[in-house]
């Protein structure tokens, strides 16, 4: 139903329902409001859009739906007389200086005080009744004189990011935001995501300067580009001082994924690109530094008690390499490669390209190994987050992407998010997850840590490590045993059923319970909450694919999935979250060993044939290694040389103490990065390339969204773009590539990928498209996958039935607790970027371990204390937290810091079918250190 | 544990049923925050941070916000309160018959100022608006009760029966 009314003499029709003031800024007519922001609720609190709507009294347009016939008056005298008292009021205790006007210059309260020309000197109040300033937060200043009740924070904080830390504190003229319960910001329960301050009107909340000082976004550039660090892929607007070459600020934009939200990383986290210790010039290790090996303190495994902490350490580093010319560098690496091809091989040369860097990179990185060298062991971190759900994915399914976008949850009856802490890694999708969770999706979350996201859920399993595939069998017998199976979808959609109730049928709930830990009453209840959904969605993080069984343990959740029909409808869905801003297009682009782009397999003459005519060489019909394969070969002298592009192997791969000694055992290493990491430590050349902002390309979200990356920034120094450099080995090698810009790599990778095919450029702006996008021009992509039939053989999607193993090294009287790895909300893998970002450095400087309180008494060790937590293949030092986020029995280790590399214990054996280590599961042992 | 390491707050089990029977009285069973705080505050004396944490968990409701309707409220203690609440009216009926004689009069009486408690924790001594009871002016409210057309003497003898 639509209404029609006049506003301001101007005939307007709106849908029943609508503000006035939505429908007078549709046509055209700006309404001034200092509470109100279109993302919000509206509350009507600061009466400033007060219209005539011919009644007694004046009507807030911003709560008021339209009528029909209705005559509405915006700019009467009367109103505008109304809305000057009102600023005049609220004015009176306002302080003199606001933090807003001062930097970016857009201060409502002040335009509008500006617009009714009042005398910001003449007589008033004492400003603030004494309420403080308040800095204590790293990235917010908090000016509670400039605060004027509007309530824009306190809903920003509850209702976009569903963090409820604001509220109001106090009664009458002492009423004032507060924290939690009323402690200083930097001290609460506060993630640092800057919503409050993007939505606050007045000079209350505003960010600090990262940078250099906060301008008037209209004396800057404004770029419009996506956040380089997770999955999730916020669009963002990037504020750059073009004649210093300095990112300002970051600010959230809307596109359908992530409607303007960002977290602390996405806002905050820029200026490591601006870091003074980015490569600029191409470097080569001296002759006096061979035999090869590690040279700072962390990476040679020696502790060291006089620094701790921080990145590599450039003065112990750096004397190691000399200064080169590009030339030079290029020609070696290039000279190297092919000696060593010619010596022993194209199977002896390997590649880790990056899921940071761009669709383009990528899909030119594994050109060149497979074209320009020969080989197929060209891989990437892919293999060490989601290897084993897309094994399973393809496997079943067909497909590895996910089959729905994270924001239809909202139309999901059930969400299962399991063994995802969504909030620290993926923050803006789980933003949705929690406002599914409070507007009607029950939400179960399974996991063996009480993550973040598991306050929000309904219903919240805390099962034991690794035994995901013994809970969700146990899901799935009750679903048959009590005729929850959407039979049809089984009989027309599926195969492989009967193999699947065989094995689910030993599994009762009963002795699930024994396994998992968890009772069997919750067990069938939260069985039948999923079975009884009209529409379930599952989300599923590294908790279920970083695991020795992590391909059983995905395999269980697609079966749930298939058992319930829910693939395919709105609410429904198989949803990986995707860890790295572009690990979907990475993948997607061919930087995995057994396929080429779009999944297309190595081992397929007719395909291999196609990529040889497009290519113009004869390929490897062999699949080629897997990042830890590849490794643990590099050990056995089988690989010799590799090429490196943005990857930190000696980090982020399980068992560093063996990862030390294949990268050393490397007789050629090439290392093309930002900075110089610990892997770089053992390279022979070392190429400094250019960072996220400065260079264009696409990244593809976990969504399947293909968005387009922009050049912000100048590159530092010498730096190159990367497929600049990649051309440039390319043809030096003998293999000439010539693209004008990324654009044009990006139109031949579309030609190869039938799942990219039509996206350009043009039609990727503003808000990117979700692959497959059959009509570019019109269409945003194709949301849901799978309505009728699989991409497989059969068209049936296929039950493949998993038992439950437990890890391969299970804790012992020895090494007593289980091990799980993973990330914090502020820092990003192996924190080569977030630990030279200011603010989130500062948010968390150090490594520390979980334990709970109740094995620290027992141990007799007190918070915060070092400790040392050993496993069979290293071990680390580290301070202890406790915390009952985490099991009894267990600890929990954020793996970004190099002083305490958590991947010094992690195990390297591997999950059989996907290759992907048990990054969530070893045994260590937990001893109190001196001091 | 709380975020502030200090005491705990915890209701018994009878408490906890009757929590449960307050959140079932409304559709949303926020409403019940209210009486649930007056039984905390029946309880425990008043309501600290600790207990507005327990509370905010007991409703599935961030500590904020149970912080909002605490800090509203002045009938809710934040501090440890006396075993006796005196609460005299100030407003304009009993301002003219003499309220703040009784007032100074309970001040010198008890030796504290208002929003004082005496040291032996027998009273708290309040200032408070309009308790809709003018026709017995002045008059003040002890604990539950009412008391009007106060004397020295009437105030004396109030005192003189609390425990």
């Amino acid at each position: 139903m639509t209404v029609a009314l006049t506003i301001d003499g101007r005939p307007v029709t709106a849908p029943e329902g609508t503000t006035i003031w939505q429908a007078a800024r549709e046509a055209g007519i700006e309404i001034p409001a200092l509470c109100h922001d279109p993302r919000l609720r509206p509350v009507g609190v600061c009466r400033v859009c007060v219209v005539d709507v011919g009644e007694r009294v004046l009507a807030a347009s911003c709560v008021r739906a339209v009528a029909d016939g209705m005559t509405v008056a915006t700019r009467s005298e009367k109103v505008e007389r109304c809305r000057k008292t009102l600023t005049e009021l609220l004015l009176a205790d306002y302080p003199r200086e606001s933090a807003r006007e001062k930097t970016t210059g857009d201060d409502l309260l002040l335009a509008l005080a500006r617009r009714y020309g009042l005398d910001r000197e003449r007589p008033r109040l004492p400003p603030g009744n004494g309420r403080p300033h308040d800095l204590s937060s790293a990235v917010i200043a908090v000016d509670h004189a400039a605060c004027i009740l509007c309530d824009r924070c306190i809903r920003a904080c509850d209702e976009i990011q569903g963090n409820d830390v604001i509220g109001r504190t106090g009664k009458g003229y002492l009423t004032r935001i507060a924290f939690d319960l009323d402690v200083p910001m930097g001290q609460s329960s506060c993630v640092s995501c800057g919503e409050c301050a993007a939505v606050c009107p007045t000079g209350a909340l505003t960010d600090k300067a990262l940078t250099g000082p906060l301008r008037p976004p209209a004396e800057l550039e404004s770029v419009e580009s996506v956040c380089p660090y997770c999955g999730v892929g916020c669009a963002v607007t990037v504020h750059v001082d073009p004649r210093k070459n300095l990112i300002v600020q970051v600010s959230g934009r809307p596109n359908p994924a992530s409607q303007g939200r960002l977290c602390v990383k996405g806002r905050y986290g820029f200026d490591y690109a601006l870091h003074p210790q980015r490569l600029t010039v191409p470097l080569i290790r001296r002759a006096e530094f061979y035999p090869k090996g590690a040279l700072s303190s962390e990476v040679k495994g020696s502790a060291r008690e006089d620094k701790p902490g921080g990145v590599v350490d450039y003065a112990e580093v750096l004397p190691a390499f000399r200064e080169a010319t590009w030339d030079e560098a290029l020609d070696l690496v290039a000279g190297r490669l092919r000696a060593l091809k010619e010596a022993h091989g194209p199977r002896a040369l390997a590649g880790f390209g990056s899921a940071k860097c761009s669709n383009e990179e990528a899909y030119l990185f594994q050109k060149l190994l497979r074209a320009g060298l020969g080989t197929n062991n060209v891989d990437h971190c892919t293999r060490l987050c989601h290897a084993s759900s897309v094994t399973a994915l393809l496997e079943t399914i067909g497909s590895g992407a996910v089959t729905n976008v994270f924001g239809d949850v909202r139309n999901a009856d059930v969400a299962l998010v399991a063994g995802s802490s969504t909030t620290d890694n993926h923050p803006v999708a789980a933003t949705f997850i929690k406002d599914a969770a409070r507007h009607g999706t029950t939400l179960i979350v399974v996991d063996s840590r009480a993550t973040g996201i598991s306050r929000h859920a309904h219903h919240f399993l805390q099962i034991k490590a690794g035994t995901d595939v013994a809970l969700y069998n146990a899901w799935m017998h009750v679903l048959i045993e009590e005729g929850l199976v959407n039979q049809d979808y089984v009989k027309q959609r599926t195969e492989g059923f009967e193999a699947l109730r065989a094995t689910v049928e030993r599994y009762p709930p009963e002795r699930a319970a024994e396994i998992c830990g968890v009772a069997a009453a919750g067990i069938r209840e939260t069985a039948r909450v999923f079975g009884r959904a009209k529409a379930a969605i599952i989300f599923w993080g590294m908790g279920i694919s970083q695991h020795t069984h992590g391909t059983d343990n995905a395999r269980c959740l697609i079966s749930l999935a298939l058992l319930t029909g829910n693939v395919g409808r709105p609410g429904t869905g198989l949803h990986p979250l995707r860890g790295q801003n572009n690990v979907q297009g990475a993948s997607d682009a061919g930087l995995v060993p057994m396929f080429y782009p779009d999944y297309q397999s190595v081992a397929d003459p007719a395909i291999r044939r196609r990529f040889e005519e497009a290519w113009g060489v004869r390929l490897d019909p062999t699949s080629g290694l897997t990042v830890v394969e590849i490794l643990a070969a590099a050990l056995r002298k089988e690989i010799r040389g590799m090429y490196m592009m943005g990857e930190n192997s000696f980090l982020s791969d399980p068992n560093i103490n063996k990862v030390r000694n294949a990268l050393a055992a490397l007789d050629f290493l090439c290392v093309q990065d930002i900075f110089l990491t610990e892997t770089a430590e053992f390279a022979d050349v070392i190429l400094p390339a250019t960072s996220f902002f400065e260079k264009t390309g696409t990244y593809t979200n976990t969504d399947r969204r293909v968005q387009i990356g922009r050049k912000a920034l100048d590159p530092p120094g010498q730096a190159r773009l990367d497929w600049e450099i990649i051309a440039e080995i390319a043809r030096r090698l003998g293999y000439p590539m010539a693209y004008r810009d990324a654009e044009q790599i990006f139109a031949e990778l579309t030609a190869l990928a039938p799942s990219y095919r039509g996206l350009t450029y043009r039609t990727l702006a503003p808000h990117g498209k979700l692959w497959p996008c059959p009509d570019p021009e019109l269409s945003d992509g194709v949301q849901l996958l799978f309505g009728d039939g699989f991409p497989t053989p059969s068209g049936r999607g296929k039950f493949v039935p998993a038992e439950y193993r437990p890890a391969a090294e299970v804790p012992d009287p020895e090494y007593p607790f289980i091990l799980n790895t993973g990330r914090l909300l502020e820092h990003w893998h192996t924190g080569s970027m977030t630990r030279r970002a200011r603010a989130l450095s500062r948010l968390r400087p150090e490594a520390f371990c979980e334990l709970h309180p109740e094995d620290l008494a027992a141990a007799g060790i007190q918070a915060g204390a070092y400790v040392t937590v050993a496993s069979r293949r290293g071990s680390i030092r580290l301070r202890a937290h406790p915390s009952t986020r985490v099991a009894p029995g267990t600890v929990f280790i954020p793996f970004h810091f190099r002083e305490a590399a958590a991947n010094a214990l992690t195990n390297d054996q591997l999950d059989p079918f996907s290759k992907i280590p048990g990054y969530k599961f070893c045994a260590v042992r937990i001893e109190k250190t001196g001091a | 544990m709380n975020a502030r390491g200090a005491v705990k707050v915890e209701f018994t089990p009878e408490q906890l049923v009757e929590v449960r029977r307050l959140q079932g009285l409304y559709p949303d069973r926020r409403a019940a925050l209210l009486p649930v705080l007056q039984l905390v505050q029946d309880v425990f004396g008043h309501i600290s941070l600790e207990a507005e944490e327990y509370v905010a968990g007991l409703f599935d409701l961030s500590p904020a916000h149970v912080h909002e309707v605490v800090t509203f409220y002045t009938l809710f203690f934040r501090e440890p309160k006396g075993r006796h609440v005196i609460s005299v009216c100030h407003n304009l009926t009993c301002h003219l018959l003499g309220a703040q004689q009784v007032l100074t009069h309970l001040k010198k009486r008890l030796g504290v100022e208002v929003g004082g408690t005496t040291p032996d924790g027998r009273v708290t001594l309040l200032s408070v608006e309009c308790l809709c009871a003018c026709e017995i002016a002045p008059m003040l409210q002890v604990d539950d009760r009412y008391e009007g057309n106060l004397s020295g003497e009437k105030v004396d003898r109030i005192l003189d029966g609390l425990a």
